[in-house]
């Protein structure tokens, strides 16, 4: 396997006439877990949607496992992905086994691994339960178990934590932390917490339509100019500011003036 | 009056050895089976009018049928196939709403099939058996058209089924999964539109819609997962086909609205259960609490 996992390079999109993403450009390598920050509407959602083809008529060049993705698209039996919006209807009649079984189409169906992955995330009573049964973030666990029944060695996940409660978040993040650390899975994850992406990531790429930073995690967070430049007028101060907030660090201001 | 006397229960055996009966009862099981299966998929993608707009066209291509001499129900399938690739099209390039997608569909082909009738001097016997369905007319060459599409169907449809599930499901994650979601959809698109055309003996054109949703409905209230939703439906279709063709022939009443109205009872019934189970646990927990509560 190439070092390098995904490699984006002035990836440039719009819808109608404006840019949603101006030239940006990152590499994620094997074993990394990049976080990926930005206010809502920054072109996050978008670029996920790139890279996994979901959307074309972008300019740049994207490679997934050192190939182009335009010219291969089994790449995408080797990636985990985990939507931002669940648009998952609660009445559909499936189980959690028939969910994380939609993982395995066009690969070996295997029981085994089915049950496996619904295991690993803690999920094993409830495998013949309706996806209705559960709570937002059992749902989300599902939806891990079916990312991970393949094996892939890519897990995208969009805002993953979106309207579950504290509990569940908790759990959710320790399952990713044990497939970085004890799984080696190579992690991309977007998300508007800051605090977890600061304890779970060793990456992180700021983006607002185009590239702020891209880097060690701990170079973002220690260098608050940095990520006030980046975060400058955009929605997300409000959830930088409780971030700070929340911080024992209580005598460190943020200082706009100099940006 | 209708009077069911102890005589009906030997009249219903007998009566399966009638030849007309037999085709009947084979031709309706088989549609039975297909039209839920297709249904429940049709239900869930929030397409339950679908079969609606394509009987509504069936009929403008029987009405083709009629006025030219060839066999309607050929004529309708062409013109409903096309018609339902249209629609899917057209919301494609669009992006106009499913609902109002159905609505243009159903009464373009209404339209149609109106002004041809008129053009070819009315209303004709034929015309209102295909209506109002005429599952105990059904021919020999009926009945081999019906089993060869059903089986088609039934073929594709085992092919398909788990990724038209995932598609169901969720869309997007399909296309990320590496699925031809389009190409899915459009397949998924022709194979509902033939079996609506191969339903319209049994119930016609003005009942069809009610075969795809009304057992789907039910089976889905039953809150089980999907293999076996698949199944209850196909058992409520079933057991409504065989009931209602009997008793109407039994009690002498339009069969197709004797297989509908089966159905709807059916439904009815587990839903009025369902209510009264979760009503009774209800109370239980009340009365329960109530009692921890005094201790």
């Amino acid at each position: 396997m190439p070092a390098e996992i995904v490699s984006v390079e002035n990836l440039s999109f719009g819808y109608d006439s404006s840019l949603s993403l101006d030239k940006v450009s990152f590499k994620v390598n094997v074993g990394d877990f990049l976080g990926i920050v930005g206010p809502n509407g920054a072109g996050k959602t978008t670029l996920f949607r790139c890279i996994l083809r979901v959307l074309g008529g972008y300019k740049g060049t994207i490679r997934l496992f050192g190939q182009d993705i335009k010219s291969n698209k089994d790449y995408l039996k080797r990636v985990g992905y985990i939507p931002q919006k669940r648009s998952i209807e609660q009445e559909f009649p499936v189980t959690v086994q028939e969910v994380v079984s939609f993982g395995l189409i066009g690969l070996r169906d295997s029981a085994n691994s089915i049950l496996s992955a619904i295991t690993d995330v803690g999920l094993a009573e409830y495998k013949n339960k309706r996806i209705g049964d559960l709570s937002g973030g059992q749902l989300q666990r599902v939806l891990i178990a079916k990312s991970l029944v393949s094996n892939p060695d890519l897990l995208i996940l969009d805002e993953p934590t979106t309207a579950i409660d504290t509990e569940s978040e908790k759990k959710f993040y320790s399952i990713l932390s044990e497939l970085n650390e004890k799984r080696k899975k190579t992690i991309i994850l977007s998300s508007h917490d800051l605090d977890a992406i600061k304890q779970l990531a060793n990456k992180v790429a700021c983006v607002n339509k185009r590239l702020f930073f891209h880097g060690d995690v701990h170079e973002f967070f220690d260098n608050e100019k940095l990520m006030m430049s980046a975060y400058l007028e955009s929605s997300m101060q409000a959830h930088m500011h409780s971030h700070f907030d929340a911080d024992d660090n209580s005598d460190k201001k943020v200082d706009t003036n100099g940006v | 009056m209708i009077i069911v006397t102890k005589k009906s229960i030997p009249m219903a055996f007998e009566i399966l050895t009638f030849g007309f009966m037999q085709r009947a009862l084979i031709s309706g099981i088989v549609i039975a089976i297909i039209c839920s299966i297709i249904g429940l998929f049709l239900v869930l993608k929030r397409h339950s009018l679908f079969g609606d707009a394509m009987s509504h066209v069936a009929f403008g291509g029987i009405a083709i049928g009629l006025y030219t001499n060839v066999y309607p129900l050929w004529t309708a399938f062409i013109v409903s196939v096309l018609a339902a690739l249209g629609m899917t099209k057209l919301r494609e390039v669009t992006k106009i709403p499913a609902d109002s997608a159905v609505a243009v569909l159903l009464s373009s082909g209404l339209a149609i099939g109106i002004v041809l009738i008129s053009l070819s001097g009315g209303f004709t016997l034929d015309l209102f058996s295909f209506l109002f369905g005429s599952i105990l007319l059904v021919s020999v060459q009926d009945l081999s058209m019906i089993l060869i599409v059903s089986g088609s169907v039934l073929v594709t449809m085992s092919l398909i089924y788990k990724k038209l599930t995932y598609v169901t499901f969720d869309e997007e994650q399909a296309a990320v999964g590496g699925l031809s979601v389009r190409n899915i959809n459009y397949l998924f698109i022709v194979i509902a539109s033939i079996t609506v055309i191969a339903s319209i003996r049994l119930v016609g054109v003005l009942l069809i819609s009610s075969l795809i949703v009304l057992p789907n409905i039910t089976a889905i209230a039953m809150g089980k997962g999907f293999k076996k939703t698949a199944f209850i439906s196909c058992c409520i279709s079933v057991s409504s086909v065989i009931v209602g063709i009997i008793v109407s022939y039994i009690v002498n009443i339009a069969p197709s609205g004797a297989v509908v109205l089966t159905e709807t009872l059916i439904l009815l019934v587990i839903l009025s259960g369902r209510y009264i189970i979760k009503k009774t646990r209800q109370s239980e927990l009340e009365i329960g609490s109530r009692t921890e509560s005094r201790k």
